[in-house]
């Protein structure tokens, strides 16, 4: 656990976070959860959310130790202070889930997003998208006469940025990987 | 010492060595040789039930009165289906089971096989953990496992899918692990800080009250005694969720007696009108709070819950305590004492006196008069014949399920069998037969509707079967009672299909399962009736014709607060307001 550098869990004692008031601001907030990899664990973080009605903005699963079978899965969620709480205690409770981090209330985080963008186009405005794209450090990874394929990372405030830009020069599709996220320092 | 064996016997010898006795359950050709190695053996008693479900529900009556977890064994598809309400009715009110179910050959899983289901999938959301063994050197610890995590922390219900092919393949048997050494470990000692800061608010409080659930219940018997001593030596009174009836005693003096929507009028004033209420292991359910903006206004609120998530889910904490119940009660009782034994003995004393003010509306006061039995006069007189006795009472739902829980008296924990949470019509029959595989020399009564009854009613066949001779106490008034009493509140009085044509003559059907029936329809007879039933040595069926029209007593109406509830028929006119109506 230590090798992945994941300070003791918050899940256990979330209750006792609580905000002094039932509010009804919805928040943001990002969740980093360590879960046993096995079968159906990831259906059961979903069925979670589907079954009490909670919101999925973005949710990424990889491996992360292959010794120990751990996997993270990092959610982005919306919701008001008392359904994020909920939230967390409902995914402390599967018990396959070793444990979870709101990336959003303990301390500063980083948050990344990979996307292929696909832009088709001929003249002035393809080479605008290539000025575009270097501005934004995207790479390009594929090309044809008529196309490129960019790799962007970055926030998904930029990634959407770039997508807004890349629309009216031949946008064709978009594939983004969700957000991954990690807490700052050490 | 590691020893070679075929995963269907490996499934026997890892019950026996968690210890189980019972096993309910059905065959089905993808559990065929575990029920080979059941034959050839004779440490399990298995228990043949006539349908799934009764499977569940008697494994359910066999956990609740023993603190023991319930095994069942069913086959693949169909089987697993028809477990499906069971286990979610364990879960809804935290009973621990462990469910083993076939599943087609590993080859075959995905190809739609005969009697296939994906049981994993279908059951995720109603069990509190699942697996699907596919290697057999990892079946014996995952069966470990599974009693480990149905028993721990919150309890509740687990299943294990075993396919076919793996139950034939043969691996080495690995024995029972050592405790502690797993990674689910939930919490059970809970904040000290918080305990000390919960246990000051009690040494002030004017106007407290204990309100207990089914978490004293599964914390274990000495959880419920000390909630006893907690009472007794503060002062305190308690009223407890239809789950918890028992962990206090009825006799008991601080006892208010039930809550919520069917609850006494004393218990929801308590909680209306107290300044710290102290929530026991329960999990302020709907059917307790009624409209959460008025619940109980003026207190400040104590959780002492094992399960993280219930805390601050529906109604805000001020003392948020995880942890087990017997052992944060334990911890507190200390605190108390070694901090003087305080309590506001004075402010006490004043709202004892209120409380014995509202406790003389006698809110459960009817009147048995004319030729007709009145349902709560049946159960009034259950409760007189059967009381000191150590008696199992299971019951089905609706409106009998509340008359139950109003005038039958609980002494001790583990003595009170009904579905709570999922209000599971057809619970009550098999569950009693759980009960009674598990005590096979005590009193055991079904306090049951003839509609919820008639859902479970092949159960019959094991009833006689097993010689268990269980007590069917139908109060029969030829319609889905409750169904019917909100529709006469809420629906203009259009019964709209909640009334049965064509019941069974049930004397006859008792006699054609080779059972006892007994039919009672007049007061005068109502005592010789029951006390024939109690003395008979089998199985019976209590026909009890009633007042059909009787509504339930005392009610809050759906979307009102607990100083908003009905005393009596007069009380019902334009009771349930259009938002209430939504409600259920």
């Amino acid at each position: 656990m230590s090798a992945l550098k994941i300070k003791k869990g918050s899940s256990k004692h979330s209750a006792y976070n609580l905000r002094p008031q039932f509010s009804d601001v919805q928040e943001t907030h990002t969740l980093a959860v360590l879960v046993e990899n096995e079968p159906g664990v990831l259906a059961r973080v979903i069925g979670l959310f589907s079954g009490r009605g909670y919101n999925i903005d973005s949710l990424t699963v990889a491996e992360v130790d292959h010794q120990g079978h751990l996997s993270r899965i990092t959610i982005v969620t919306t919701g008001t202070p008392q359904v994020i709480e909920q939230i967390k205690a409902q995914l402390g409770r599967i018990v396959p889930v070793h444990d979870v981090h709101d990336l959003t209330v303990e301390g500063r985080s980083v948050e990344r997003e990979l996307a292929l963008l696909k832009v088709a186009g001929l003249g002035d405005k393809r080479v605008e998208a290539l000025r575009l794209a270097d501005i934004f450090r995207a790479q390009v990874v594929d090309s044809t006469l008529e196309s490129f394929v960019f790799q962007l990372t970055g926030t998904p405030d930029k990634i959407d940025a770039f997508a807004d830009l890349m629309r009216p020069l031949g946008l064709i599709e978009i594939a983004r990987t969700g957000v991954a996220a990690l807490a700052r320092g050490t | 010492m590691t020893r070679q064996m075929t995963g269907a016997k490996m499934v026997v010898q890892a019950l026996k060595e968690q210890g189980v006795d019972v096993v309910f359950g059905y065959p089905g050709g993808a559990v065929l040789p575990i029920y080979d190695e059941i034959f050839q053996q004779n440490d399990i008693r298995h228990i043949l039930v006539r349908h799934e479900q009764g499977a569940v529900h008697a494994a359910e009556g066999y956990a609740r009165s023993t603190g023991k977890p319930g095994v069942v064994l069913v086959t693949s598809g169909p089987g697993a289906t028809n477990a499906v309400t069971g286990l979610t009715d364990a879960l809804m009110d935290s009973i621990p089971l462990v469910v083993l179910t076939g599943q087609v050959p590993t080859f075959m899983i995905g190809s739609d096989a005969f009697q296939e289901a994906d049981t994993v999938g279908i059951t995720r959301p109603c069990t509190k953990h699942n697996w699907l063994v596919k290697e057999t050197d990892r079946l014996s610890a995952t069966i470990h496992e599974a009693f480990h995590v149905a028993t721990s922390g919150r309890p509740g219900p687990v299943l294990i899918d075993i396919p076919k092919d793996v139950q034939f393949a043969s691996a080495a048997y690995q024995p029972k692990p050592k405790a502690g050494s797993r990674h689910y470990q939930p919490q059970v000692k809970g904040n000290m800080e918080m305990i000390e800061a919960l246990v000051e608010a009690i040494e002030t409080a004017e106007k407290p009250v204990l309100y207990t659930g089914g978490g004293v219940i599964n914390s274990g018997p000495g959880a419920s005694q000390l909630l006893r001593e907690l009472a007794e030596a503060t002062g305190i009174p308690v009223t407890s969720t239809l789950m918890g009836l028992g962990a206090y005693p009825a006799s008991g003096r601080n006892w208010l007696g039930m809550l919520g929507m069917h609850g006494l009028y004393e218990a929801n004033l308590a909680m209306h009108g107290c300044d710290l209420l102290i929530n026991v292991g329960a999990r302020f359910d709907d059917r307790i709070t009624g409209r959460i903006d008025a619940f109980s206004p003026h207190s400040r609120k104590a959780h002492i819950d094992i399960d993280p998530s219930s805390i601050n889910k529906v109604v805000k904490t001020d003392y948020p305590i995880v942890g087990d119940v017997g052992h944060v009660l334990e911890d507190l009782l200390k605190v108390w004492k070694a901090r003087g034994r305080k309590a506001n003995r004075e402010a006490l004393t004043k709202w004892w006196k209120q409380i014995d003010k509202w406790r003389a509306v006698d809110c459960l006061k009817f009147k048995q008069d004319g030729p007709v039995i009145r349902p709560q006069h049946a159960i009034a007189r259950l409760e007189a014949l059967t009381k000191g006795r150590d008696r199992y009472i299971c019951t089905e739902v609706g409106q009998h399920q509340m008359w139950a829980a109003q005038y039958l008296g609980f002494e001790d924990p583990n003595r009170w069998m009904t579905s709570g949470g999922l209000g599971t019509m057809g619970y009550g029959f098999p569950a009693s037969i759980g009960v009674q595989v598990a005590h096979p020399d005590a009193l055991v009564i079904n306090v049951a509707g003839e509609a919820s009854w008639l859902m479970n009613m092949q159960e019959m066949g094991t009833a006689v079967q097993y010689r268990l001779p269980v007590k069917q106490f139908i109060l029969n008034n030829e319609r889905l009672g409750m169904v019917r009493q909100w529709q006469e509140l809420l629906h203009g009085e259009r019964y709209s299909h909640s009334w049965s044509e064509s019941l069974p003559d049930f004397v006859k059907l008792a006699e054609a399962f080779g059972a006892k029936g007994i039919k009672c329809d007049d007061p005068a007879d109502l005592d010789d009736a029951i006390m024939e039933m109690l003395d008979h040595d089998g199985p019976v069926i209590f026909d009890c014709l009633v007042e059909k029209h009787e509504n339930c007593f005392p009610m809050i109406p759906s979307g009102e607060p607990h100083n908003k509830m009905l005393l009596g028929e007069a009380s019902t006119k334009d009771a349930i307001g259009t938002k209430g109506a939504v409600l259920v």
